[in-house]
């Protein structure tokens, strides 16, 4: 009898373990970002909600030369990025894995990407057309944008990545690699350091977690 | 599996043998400084553009692995690391016009490093350089004043 329940146990504890491990199919990603409260008046009572951060509305030239507004990411969820054509150091790095990512996803309308570049000088839409072109992207899926100094840095600040013009930086900019996952209502849901290989993979899983969420 | 795993350990055997072997030169010994050396410098220098296995990127960076493109510039790698490279190229078989940015702050045997290891790896067999033959190929691109 006694040996019984020891067994009892045994399988009742390795049910907790394999459900606790199961339940990674039903995860939620967390929204990043500051968040507020506001009280709202529901029925004649007073109830806090919170408003999280979100990604601003834009309008940006594309390789195109097509203006692009933040709508075009309405219905999908998408991974946003900021480099420039010349950079010498991390970007081929990223765009490299980013890649490989699009690559994957091609043809899949769920999915979208958002390169800024930070070079608001040179990179022209031409220059990012060609630039695109070699990279591999054969489709607009993957847009490349540029805009203004205030806009593109000010966008920096709202997908929480660090740029700065810096003449001391290799190739004028220095800027942070993260790749920012953001979903439909254009909250961030992660971010990834783009040069590091075990990250952009945490990306790929989180990526599938949000689309699944999305069914 | 055990079958497998006598194979395996007799490979091993033999290329440790084999490894030992050739070391016995002075110059293997050499090239095999070199090309650790070189490998370090590459990941810091070069991997972010050329990759990890010399593969390059798309039409953007050409890759390392066309051994007789290395083969044929073997005296203007040199240059073409310290003093940077633009224009066009046609590096298997695909065509390139980007532009690598020079690199003053590498010495000669850094460059000496470097270039014994990509010229060993990823699949090409361009065998040692040595620091002279560096400084060698430097006078000819510092004299055409670039
Ligand atoms: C910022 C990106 C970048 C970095 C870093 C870089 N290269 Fe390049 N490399 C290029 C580009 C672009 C070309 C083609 C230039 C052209 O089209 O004229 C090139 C061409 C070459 C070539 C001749 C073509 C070929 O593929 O065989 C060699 C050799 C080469 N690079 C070696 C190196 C080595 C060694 C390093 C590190 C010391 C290095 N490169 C660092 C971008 C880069």
């Amino acid at each position: 009898m006694q040996k019984i329940h020891f067994i009892a146990g045994i399988c009742g504890l390795l049910m907790a373990f394999i459900s606790g491990c199961g339940g990674s199919g039903t995860e939620k990603l967390p929204i990043l970002g500051s968040r507020e409260p506001v009280e709202k008046e529901v029925d004649g009572k007073i109830v806090t909600d919170t408003v999280y951060h979100q990604i601003p509305d834009f309008q940006l030239l594309n390789q195109d030369s097509v203006r692009i507004s933040s709508q075009l990411f309405d219905n999908s969820v998408y991974i946003a990025d900021f480099f420039f054509t010349s950079c010498p150091s991390i970007c081929p790095i990223m765009q490299r894995n980013l890649l490989e990512v699009y690559n994957e996803y091609k043809g899949d309308p769920r999915v979208k990407f958002l390169s800024h570049s930070l070079d608001f000088k040179h990179d022209s839409p031409a220059v990012l057309r060609a630039y695109a072109q070699k990279l591999g992207v054969t489709n607009d899926q993957w847009q490349f944008v540029t805009g203004t100094k205030a806009e593109i840095y000010g966008l920096a600040d709202s997908y929480m990545v660090y740029a700065k013009e810096d003449s001391n930086a290799p190739g004028g900019f220095d800027h942070s690699g993260y790749f920012l996952l953001v979903d439909k209502d254009k909250h961030i849901r992660g971010a990834y350091d783009g040069t590091d290989k075990a990250q952009v993979e945490l990306l790929r899983g989180d990526l599938e977690t949000l689309l699944k969420a999305n069914e | 599996m055990r079958r497998n795993g006598y194979v395996y350990l007799a490979f091993a055997a033999l290329s440790l043998y084999l490894l030992l072997q050739s070391c016995q030169g002075e110059e293997a010994i050499r090239k095999a400084q070199y090309t650790a050396n070189g490998q370090k410098l590459y990941t810091s220098h070069c991997q972010n553009c050329h990759g990890a296995k010399g593969e390059g990127l798309g039409a953007l960076y050409p890759p390392l692995t066309d051994s007789s493109y290395l083969h044929e510039h073997r005296d203007q790698l040199a240059c073409f690391i310290k003093h940077g490279l633009s224009g066009p190229i046609e590096v298997g078989g695909k065509a390139f016009d980007g532009e690598m940015p020079a690199m003053p702050q590498l010495t000669p045997i850094e460059i000496a490093y470097i270039l014994t290891y990509i010229g060993n790896t990823f699949g090409n067999t361009e065998g040692f350089y040595s620091q002279e033959e560096v400084q060698q190929a430097l006078k000819m691109c510092e004299n055409t004043a670039r």
